[in-house]
């Protein structure tokens, strides 16, 4: 596939990375020298040196023939500009957009991007998942489809021990497909019993969040929310 | 009226002073302090100082109450962003953006969301009249 990147910034340069190594076309653009200088020595001739939310710059990168834009600078602004450019005017299938005010993530969603990363939201959850006072942590969640992946580690005192699973009340749009017990990945059934320090892998609507936070007899998280 | 102007520049000060001195309520951002001096000291209408795109400086600026949102920073990314989350967030009626680059300018214009003010074009458009005036002018001679 053709891929443009639009910022050479830090996650630019691994997404370009990467995204050489699965074997597609990568081009990336950026304003700064310097960040060419490095992109160019360390990948490969595969930096384009310009203002990604110049449309010239856009034709001259050749957006109308790219599979997916990836706008991945530090500027919310300019990336829901080139996201909107590649989508509007260049017709470009995907467009993915870095988020870096968990604000304006609604407004990304609205305004049609297809997918968007919230930065500061991930690290958000990688910080809750190293307080153990957070029973819940949000691995992943598809809020078009209103479902998300949480995270809840078993206390000492919950309710919970030794019952099997189908025991518990746990809503019916709830599904654990996985259980890590001492480090190993184990898939539960509904016998399966639960034990202290368990980490229990749930798909959740986001409705039921809440209820499985009381079912595991985790302290209820009060999550930033915007 | 009530007006939000994003951007204290010659552009959006002019427009706050002018629309002030109309009689309308004006409340200007900018996020350079500095910026404000040029609406001189007549001016009756607020000041808020912050970033354009951030939904709670928008709402601190009154835009929950306004009438009309006019985007004119220097940034076309900025203007482009701050509009779409004053119409699609705070359904202000009536919003207007300036983008300097045509085509970004006519895409935005296409998307049907705001208005826009591409000083490129019209800028563009009155030098070639002029020039073409005068070229008549001295052929007439």
């Amino acid at each position: 596939m053709y891929i443009i990147v639009a910022g050479g910034g830090k996650v630019g340069y691994y997404l370009a990375k990467s995204l050489l190594n699965q074997g597609h076309e990568v081009l990336v653009i950026e304003r700064d020298k310097h960040k060419c200088d490095v992109l160019s020595a360390d990948l490969g001739s595969i930096c384009q040196r310009g203002d990604a939310t110049d449309s010239i710059m856009m034709e001259e990168a050749g957006m109308e023939r790219a599979d997916i834009v990836i706008a991945v600078t530090g500027d919310d602004e300019d990336n829901l500009m080139i996201c909107q450019m590649a989508k509007k005017k260049f017709k470009v299938n995907r467009t993915i957009a870095r988020i870096n005010n968990p604000k304006n993530e609604k407004i990304f969603k609205l305004l049609g991007i297809d997918q968007t990363v919230s930065v500061t939201d991930l690290i958000l959850a990688q910080i809750e998942r190293e307080i153990p006072a957070q029973s819940l942590v949000h691995l992943l969640t598809l809020r078009e489809a209103g479902a998300t992946f949480v995270e809840a580690k078993v206390p000492e005192n919950s309710p919970a021990i030794g019952k099997p699973l189908q025991a518990l009340n746990i809503p019916a749009d709830c599904v654990i497909p996985l259980i890590i017990r001492n480090g190993k990945g184990v898939v539960p059934h509904g016998e399966t019993a639960l034990a202290a320090g368990d980490e229990v892998v749930a798909v959740t609507t986001l409705e039921h969040e809440n209820v499985l936070e009381r079912v595991f007899g985790g302290v209820p998280v009060q999550r930033a929310t915007s | 009226m009530k007006v939000v102007i994003l951007g204290c520049g010659r552009l959006g000060a002019y427009l706050a002073r002018r629309m002030d001195q109309e009689g309308h309520q004006v409340t200007v951002v900018d996020r350079n302090a500095e910026a404000f001096a040029r609406l001189g000291s007549d001016f009756h209408g607020a000041m808020v100082l912050g970033t354009g795109i951030d939904q709670d400086i928008m709402r601190r600026a009154g835009i929950e109450e306004a009438d009309a949102f006019i985007a004119v920073t220097n940034g076309d990314n900025t203007n482009a962003m701050a509009s779409e989350i004053a119409k699609l967030v705070f359904k202000v009626p009536r919003v207007v953006a300036r983008l300097y680059d045509p085509v970004r300018e006519d895409t935005y214009h296409t998307l049907g969301l705001m208005e826009t003010v591409c000083p490129t074009i019209i800028g563009a458009d009155r030098i070639l009249e002029m020039v073409a005036d005068n070229h008549e002018a001295s052929k007439a001679k």
